[in-house]
């Protein structure tokens, strides 16, 4: 009797990667029949493009909601992470790899912060990382004199979110780079979680932390490195970000971590932790991505895309909470 | 010749896959106590669960006082009179004694929506007379012990005047002592009319309570017996069908070898005072006593669980610091917990994770790969081994039967390479075939010369598994004694050794 649940289950678990997925083609179907402008190539790279920093985003912050933690300061961290980078390769002259290197563990610090409040001070990681949200946001503004930072004099900065390595390969394909890393981070990310002791762990901390911790794991060291390496796609996401604008801006990022958190959660993390993977986060991303794209093309407001959005998530995870009972 | 409370009839119902009922019968006279016994999987739960109303009859007749009657809601089932206790309390552990007794059916003054607090009280005052529970109605449920809170849940269901009562597995979590306690009040709801069903493992305490017997297997009626003239070995055959593995075959009890841990004036407050003991190699120590001896606490702080106030911990003759379960993994000792579904396993995980959870360092390559082949291998070695019950390595262990989760637990330490274990209640919540499999397991890695610590709260089973047995009172060890020495009365005596 219990066997026959159990396949259940297995089979329900892929069944919301490809409801999402499923989600993902009919919106694009919609929207081109919509609107003639909808698949046009340009419009396509725009939503490529528009998805890169968020799908980053979102690939740090499933690592942390898999273990029943969440971490609301990915959209600012990104901010500052980005200033930083400006700072170190515009301020103080820095050579554009190390100032990259620099910019990412600035993120990977604001996560390790983040680590040492949840596992060691045992903050809960809601109230953690509100303050940092706000640390972060004020420290890009102090930081930067509330003035955005340009990389003018480094011109091969920008390159890095805005070049296009896939049109050399195949000429007129012209896909930013930012693309490209971030589906490399995401595979990247989808490895570190399903073949490495890392995500095993993560696992197991979000679906029973203290069996985990009597089973002789170090929960604590292991959340720390979790939100670390949270930190370290929060820091690429700040470098893709400014290189992108060619120009780090202190008052973004507000805002992108619910983007991020939105676009998990409706790929199928589960926010209770034990549950998600990097797929469904990249594919919730473009989720996110295409109706904005899409409602903008057919000139709706950008205060109902917002509610648009809201009701989605809500959706997202009520079917998820069907999933559930089901099984 | 009582009158007849309850009366199932040819009972069916079938989950996709399943046919979980079949043709069940069952029926409960007014003033009997009437047990309902099988193995887990058996169908006792959810034949309640069609009585009680979480599941809907796919046919079959419900008499209730002899009208027949559709019971579609728990609501309404409580409404009539048909109360469940099950055995993982619904009590909210933030609210007190007396809300969770009135929870949803609060007494108001005015103006309306004013909650009457001092009536509440007063109400649940009697309500906690009747059940001899000496707790003041304002105490918060988080602050009592698990019997207490079982003691809580009856006076719930008495607070609705019931007439039929179920109670699955009531004695799960309580002592000797406190199971008495529950008879007395048992025995009076009884002689006030009052049926109760009674689901549980512990075949002796049916003798004791029991006025009738019905056996389920695999879905299916079985037989229902007068207990006075029946036996518990007749029981046992009826729920299982086959032979079984009974006892240790031989207990040396002067087992001459070579100490592996010893614990030294360990001290944690009130709950674990100047505790010293020693643990041999391939021995089974038992550890017995009364809930709230503090046992378990002995057996966290070995662990590195809890933090210790004192005390010294030899392993092989090395002075060792534990902090954590970390440190005491390091040094070859594995806990096993009472609560296996919470602190255990990981439930929402597979047999191939749990199993090499605490051992992973062994299965990576490059520093942080899973070696994938070579965990899916030691998994189904460990399924094989220890006969664990499962289409598969990749089957989550929430599907997972009790017995066979316990097995999976096991496994994680055998995988380990333990060479002490502490078992907890071991046989929690476990039916009598899976039960007799795991002392079986437990004779075979003594003999193998593992040591273990069990964690008894069944006497029988201390005393049929124990080399030597530690008894343990209020924080205290109020006694040693050998296996071959030992009864039930002298540990109870000791364990009831409290202290002037």
């Amino acid at each position: 009797m219990k066997t026959k649940f159990g396949n259940l289950k297995i089979n329900s678990n892929a069944t919301q990667k490809i409801l999402a997925f499923a989600g993902l083609i009919v919106l694009i179907i919609v929207f081109s029949i919509a609107s003639p402008h909808f698949l046009k190539f340009s419009n396509i790279k725009g939503i490529l493009l528009s998805t890169a920093v968020n799908g980053v985003l979102a690939i740090g912050v499933t690592f942390v909601i898999i273990t029943g933690g969440i971490d609301l300061s990915v959209g600012t961290g990104m901010t500052l992470a980005g200033v930083m980078t400006g700072v170190f390769i515009t301020n103080m002259k820095m050579p554009v790899p190390l100032g990259v290197l620099l910019g990412i563990l600035t993120g990977a610090l604001i996560g390790f912060i983040n680590g040492i409040g949840v596992a060691k001070l045992k903050l809960p990681p809601f109230i953690a990382t509100l303050g940092m949200m706000q640390v972060t946001k004020g420290l890009s503004l102090v930081i930067s004199n509330a003035k955005p930072i340009y990389f003018y004099e480094t011109p091969n900065f920008t390159k890095i979110s805005t070049d296009s390595v896939i049109n050399r390969l195949i000429p007129g394909f012209d896909i930013p780079n930012a693309v490209l890393i971030m589906f490399i981070l995401a595979l990247i990310g989808g490895a570190i979680l399903t073949k490495t002791i890392i995500g095993r762990y993560t696992f197991a901390i979000g679906s029973n932390e203290e069996a985990t911790r009597l089973s002789g794991i170090k929960v604590d060291s292991w959340k720390i490195l979790i939100y670390t390496i949270t930190g370290v796609f929060v820091g690429i996401a700040g470098v893709l970000m400014s290189a992108r604008l060619n120009s780090a801006q202190p008052a973004i990022g507000t805002g992108y971590e619910m983007d991020a958190i939105s676009a998990a959660v409706i790929g199928g993390t589960s926010l209770s932790g034990g549950e998600g993977t990097m797929l469904g986060a990249i594919i919730g991303a473009f989720i996110i991505s295409v109706i904005t794209n899409g409602l903008r093309i057919l000139s709706v407001p950008q205060q109902w895309q917002m509610v648009v959005t809201g009701a989605i998530v809500i959706f997202a995870v009520y079917a998820d909470i069907l999933r559930r009972r089901k099984a | 010749m009582a009158d007849i409370l309850v009366s199932m009839q040819d009972i069916d119902k079938s989950f996709p896959g399943v046919h979980a009922l079949k043709k069940c019968r069952f029926e409960l006279r007014s003033g009997e106590v009437h047990a309902l016994v099988g193995e887990n999987g058996a169908g006792k739960s959810t034949l309640m669960k069609v009585l009680t109303g979480i599941y809907q009859k796919d046919s079959g007749k419900i008499l209730y006082k002899e009208e027949e009657v559709t019971i579609s809601s728990p609501r309404q089932a409580r409404e009539m009179g048909i109360s469940i206790i099950h055995q993982e309390l619904n009590l909210a552990q933030h609210l007190t004694v007396a809300q969770n007794i009135f929870l949803g059916r609060e007494p108001r003054k005015f103006p309306r929506f004013v909650l009457d607090e001092r009536e509440i009280n007063k109400k649940t005052e009697k309500l906690l007379e009747m059940v001899h529970l000496d707790v003041e109605p304002s105490t918060r449920v988080s602050n009592l012990t698990v019997a207490k809170q079982q003691m809580v849940e009856i006076a719930k269901a008495l607070s609705f005047d019931s007439e039929v009562l179920i109670m699955d597995e009531p004695t799960a979590a309580l002592t000797e002592s406190e199971i008495e306690e529950l008879f007395k009040i048992i025995n009076n709801l009884r002689n006030k009319g009052v049926g109760i069903i009674y689901i549980s493992h512990r075949l002796e305490e049916l003798k004791q309570i029991s006025d009738r017997i019905t056996v389920m297997r695999d879905g299916s009626y079985v037989n229902t017996v007068d207990t006075k003239d029946t036996t518990i070995d007749e029981i046992i055959s009826m729920m299982v069908g086959r032979v079984i593995y009974e006892s240790s075959p031989e207990i040396p009890t002067d087992k001459q070898e070579e100490v592996v841990l010893e614990v030294r004036n360990l001290n944690r407050g009130k709950v674990i005072k100047n505790v010293s003991f020693k643990l041999k190699k391939g021995e089974i120590l038992g550890f017995a006593g009364l809930m709230g001896a503090g046992r378990t606490e002995v057996a966290r702080a070995v662990f590195g669980a809890d933090k210790l106030e004192s005390g010294e911990i030899f392993i092989n003759g090395q002075k060792v610091s534990i902090k954590s379960p970390a440190d005491a993994v390091k040094y070859g000792i594995g806990y096993l917990s009472e609560d296996r579904k919470r602190f255990g396993l990981t439930l929402g995980m597979d047999i191939e994770t749990n199993v090499v959870m605490a051992s992973f360092k062994k299965f990576l390559k490059y520093l942080i790969w899973v070696n994938k082949k070579k965990t899916s291998q030691v998994a189904s070695q460990i399924v094989e081994i220890l006969k664990i019950k499962t289409p598969g390595i990749g089957q989550k262990t929430k599907n997972l039967s009790g017995g066979n989760q316990q097995k999976v637990v096991i496994g994680k330490w055998l995988t380990r390479d333990s060479n002490i274990l502490i078992f907890d209640e071991p046989t929690r919540g476990i039916d009598v075939g899976a039960k007799s499999e795991i002392y079986k397991l437990l004779n075979d890695l003594a003999k193998q010369g593992k040591s273990i610590i069990m964690i008894s709260s069944e006497l029988p089973e201390i005393l049929r598994m124990s080399h030597r047995i530690v008894v343990m009172c209020e924080g205290r060890i109020t006694g040693e004694i050998n296996a071959n020495e030992a009864t039930q009365e002298n540990i109870m005596k000791l364990a009831t050794a409290r202290e002037a």
